[in-house]
């Protein structure tokens, strides 16, 4: 069983959003993380950058496969989560921690679009 | 497609492998982590499942001179206990496949290994090639089960757990015969890692039990990822990847496995790209990065040229640096030529560097 938390919004490509008024941290599920394996390195983008939401904007790579990242929402990174450079396992060792990066949200709304912790729980049929 | 099932398929699964589909075949990826089992090999010792790879013996009064005409490498000269590694080539050079000869204990016997993914395709070129020879042919793959144990604490494992003494005498790519259960089994210090070890050969219900050995003895099994990863950093190539009908012996920089001191299918073509005739070469790359190069990713000169492709990468396990394969227009391969790789959106400068990023660990 992957770990799941209530409160927080899910993607169909296994992003989870912890939204603190305008600010959405992202990073990937528990399920994405073990399907992943051990996780190697993070290519994330660079602060001051626009993500958009449905779109890349950067990749989980584990010794045998690189899986892209999926913004689920569109905005301006504020912030990416150094620690990860040096040490990718953390988001094998605590997915739901291990954020990836702080967006300002320019379309909070789309976060309607998102999933919440049963309907995630219902997607990845667990 | 149906995938097939090696004899050791329901061993992997009661060991919680996880599947894939692979040459037509369910093979394990990896049991536990593919670090973990790579660096049980470097390490110590590790087992894999081989048992899809193709076993094909030919024998007859003309087997030598026929295998020395369908293959690269000379085996003319070669006593029995030997193994030679080489290509079949087509006659403008391209790969058929690359592949084992043991020139066997009794006259005249030769036994071929190819890859899984090619057995079919390799017995229908094989059996058209010798019409014109008194040789006969058994492709034996499904009835023969195939156990790798690799790593510096092989032969002691070879030994101590299996009971083959003999196993001290064999230098690398040598063989010899020996029983298990009353039956043959081919016990050869070769290998597909970079590190000393053996291949196992016998009988699939041999090949379950002795398995089942090894793991109650705690040898670590190894899935088919970290058999990539091992071989790739041992600068060994993978048909498909770095072989195939396009890519040559000659270009995949395996010169050293063609002999021109004989009449072998493909010869004329190889030695025109020896000379210099040829597009594309193999090389190896180094980037200043931890991000991956992919196979398919591009190679780009610093001014964004592009003149290659990216035919297996990996953040390297051993040596903690991220290299790949890639074959380049031929004006680009020599080392220390810089040249990036095109990862998604981003560009990675590196330059040339020798194919062999692993120092192996072969038994003289």
């Amino acid at each position: 069983m992957s770990k799941i938390i209530e409160g927080l919004k899910y993607s169909e490509s296994h992003e989870w959003v912890k939204v603190e008024g305008n600010i959405a941290y992202i990073g990937v599920t528990d399920f994405a993380q073990k399907e992943m394996g051990d996780i190697t390195y993070v290519d994330m983008p660079e602060e001051g950058d626009d993500v958009i939401a449905g779109e890349e904007f950067g990749a989980l790579e584990s010794v045998k496969a690189s899986s892209e990242l999926i913004s689920p929402v569109s905005g301006t990174v504020v912030l990416v989560n150094g620690e990860l450079e040096d040490a990718p396992e953390k988001v094998n060792e605590d997915a739901y921690g291990a954020w990836i990066i702080k967006v300002e949200m320019s379309l909070p709304s789309e976060l309607d679009a998102l999933m919440d912790a049963a309907g995630y729980k219902a997607h990845i049929g667990e | 497609m149906e995938e097939l099932k090696t004899c050791l398929y329901d061993a992997h699964v009661a060991l919680g492998a996880k599947m894939s589909p692979f040459a037509g075949y369910m093979m394990p990826i990896q049991y536990s982590s593919i670090t973990i089992e790579h660096n049980a090999v470097r390490q110590h010792v590790g087992m894999f499942d081989v048992s899809h790879m193709g076993e094909i013996f030919v024998k007859g009064p003309q087997a030598e001179a026929f295998i020395n005409y369908i293959f690269t490498n000379d085996i003319r000269g070669y006593e029995p206990g030997k193994v030679l590694y080489g290509m079949m080539c087509y006659p403008d050079g391209g790969t058929v496949d690359d592949l084992l000869v043991y020139r066997e204990f009794l006259a005249d016997h030769f036994l071929l290994v190819v890859n899984a993914a090619n057995i079919d395709k390799d017995f229908a070129w094989i059996q058209e090639q010798a019409k014109a020879f008194d040789v006969k042919l058994d492709n034996a793959s499904p009835r023969i089960g195939q156990i790798a144990v690799q790593g510096p604490e092989a032969e002691k494992t070879v030994m101590e757990v299996l009971g083959y003494k003999e196993a001290a005498n064999l230098s690398f790519y040598t063989f010899c015969d020996v029983e298990y259960n009353g039956e043959r089994l081919i016990l050869s210090r070769t290998g597909y890692t970079g590190e000393d070890g053996f291949e196992l050969y016998t009988t699939n219900e041999n090949t379950v039990e002795i398995w089942d050995k090894l793991l109650k003895a705690g040898v670590q099994p190894c899935g088919l990822g970290c058999r990539d990863t091992l071989r790739f950093e041992a600068g060994l190539p993978l048909y498909g990847d770095e072989l195939s009908p396009e890519i040559s012996p000659v270009m995949a920089g395996l010169g050293m496995f063609c002999k021109y001191e004989k009449d072998f299918i493909g010869k004329e073509a190889l030695l025109d790209q020896k000379a210099g005739n040829l597009a594309r070469k193999l090389v190896g790359i180094e980037i200043e990065d931890k991000a991956i190069p992919r196979a398919g990713y591009p190679v780009l000169t610093p001014e964004g040229e592009e003149v290659g492709i990216v035919t297996t990468g990996y953040h390297s396990i051993s040596l903690d640096k991220s290299i790949c394969f890639a074959l380049v227009n031929k004006d680009f391969a020599a080392l220390d030529t810089p040249l990036c790789i095109g990862i998604r959106k981003k560009v990675f400068p590196g330059k040339v560097v020798k194919k062999r990023f692993y120092q192996t660990n072969y038994k003289k």
